[in-house]
């Protein structure tokens, strides 16, 4: 009996039930409510999924999935540690989290949405070229906030980027302004992306009229070949000629979307596309997910970050439609102001509900080729952002 | 507390951070303006040539 007790006993200490916080049991349940949003609700369920699993994992106690041996430690010549162990003991997590700190997966993932993006919509409606600057309003409020709340102005360019609603943008910056925050705001950047089918339309509905949203717009030019090819290489140099810095993410950004419509590299553009950008989805979003874990992520300064994401969105999506609803007036109601809304990146679920709100006004309207225009725009539009960011407070 | 210096501060770089977007956006719309323009003029031509 003394042996079962003591084998039970021995057996409850060592479990995880005995390590758990309730910090780990909160975020347990943050995980389980994104994976019902993700599951049940079909919120961009590619991104959600994985991250709301890494959170998951991050917070079952005592499975070392995240631990990091090589936190204040030397390396040795040989890349062994000053206490015998090596990098590679750390937890398999956060190995593979060097690809989000190094900044290798959020390139990837340009080129990844270079290959999958047609700049088409964008070549024959150049305007939603500005759809996409107004979008980035809310980098530049959320900034001033943070300010205000005592962030220092890198701090601060780091957390506002998560307005430009574009994961990598967001990891990539900061990387280089806020190493410290690159948890939070790249779990914020990417959970806010996932659930912009709930944060933009009530935003759209309220700031414009039922005639502005039923606006049917023309069809869209075609855009010849030549154009789409020039297109990425010219841009590429001309930006990179003015911001230097952002040429990572933009040049794999065009490369990728070269590979696409050169065609002549079919193998890489469908590799960009579909395998190598999938994997590195998973990746990704399973190691940003498990940068949440609850002791060290339930802290004040966290949900600060956390809310500011929120603001620098929703004064996104606010720059974006009052653009659209200028451009509406200037148009004389050519243009439907929801499309402006998709000027916030997040390609391409921002696009996706500019379509869906709009046809729940108009079912016979199709907005979506509209509003990938302003939605690819976004993409170049939060680089940008990112690149004076990066120039104003490096 | 509300600190007014740090916001007057703040604008600035706003203000620099928005002008420097929408210049560059700007420019790449010239880009895009010109390169809708130049397979039309070629195809004008061989029309006219026609």
């Amino acid at each position: 009996m003394e042996l079962i007790t003591s084998l039970l006993k021995g057996l409850w200490e060592s479990s995880g039930f005995t390590l758990l916080t309730w910090q780990n049991m909160v975020m347990i349940g943050v995980a389980f409510v994104f994976l019902f949003l993700a599951i049940a609700k079909k919120f961009e369920p590619l991104l959600l999924v994985p991250i709301a699993f890494g959170i998951l994992l991050a917070n079952l106690p005592g499975s070392g999935i995240m631990d990091d041996l090589t936190l204040s430690q030397v390396f040795g010549g040989d890349g062994s540690l000053a206490g015998g162990g090596h990098w590679y003991d750390s937890g398999v997590l956060r190995i593979l989290y060097a690809g989000v700190k190094s900044s290798i997966f959020p390139c990837l993932i340009f080129l990844g949405v270079g290959a999958m993006t047609d700049f088409g919509p964008l070549l024959s409606n150049p305007v939603s070229l500005l759809l996409g600057a107004a979008a980035q309003l809310g980098i530049y409020i959320a900034f001033i906030i943070a300010i205000l709340l005592g962030f220092t102005p890198q701090e601060a360019a780091a957390i506002s980027i998560i307005g430009g609603a574009d994961g990598p943008t967001a990891i990539w910056l900061t990387g280089k302004l806020a190493s410290h925050l690159l948890a939070p705001i790249a779990l914020a950047a990417y959970s806010y992306m996932a659930l912009i089918p709930l944060i933009q339309p009530p935003i759209m509905k309220a700031l414009t009229t039922k005639k502005e949203r039923e606006v049917k717009m023309t069809q869209l030019r075609k855009v010849s070949k030549t154009e789409k090819i020039v297109f990425p290489v010219i841009v590429l140099v001309l930006i990179a000629l003015i911001l230097p810095s952002v040429v990572p993410l933009l040049g794999m950004l065009m490369l990728g979307n070269l590979f696409r419509e050169c065609g002549v590299v079919d193998r890489l553009s469908d590799t960009a596309q579909n395998a190598m950008n999938n994997i590195v989805v998973i990746l990704l979003g399973v190691t940003v997910g498990a940068t949440a874990n609850g002791e060290s992520f339930l802290k004040p300064q966290t949900l600060g970050i956390v809310a500011l994401g929120l603001t620098a969105f929703i004064f996104s999506t606010v720059g974006g439609v009052l653009l659209g609803k200028i451009l509406y007036i200037v148009t004389k109601g050519k243009i439907n102001p929801l499309i402006g809304a998709a000027g916030v990146s997040a390609v391409p679920m921002a696009a996706r509900v500019a379509q869906n709100e709009g046809r729940k006004y108009n079912p016979t309207n199709f907005l979506l080729m509209h509003a990938m225009g302003p939605n690819v725009a976004g993409v170049i539009g939060s680089a940008v952002a990112a690149g004076f960011l990066l120039l104003m407070f490096q | 507390m509300f600190d007014i210096n740090a916001l007057l501060n703040s604008l600035p770089y706003m203000g620099k951070g928005m002008l420097g977007i929408f210049v560059v956006t700007s420019l790449i719309v010239l880009v895009v303006n010109a390169l809708n323009n130049i397979p039309e003029k070629k195809e004008n031509k061989n029309r006219e040539e026609k």
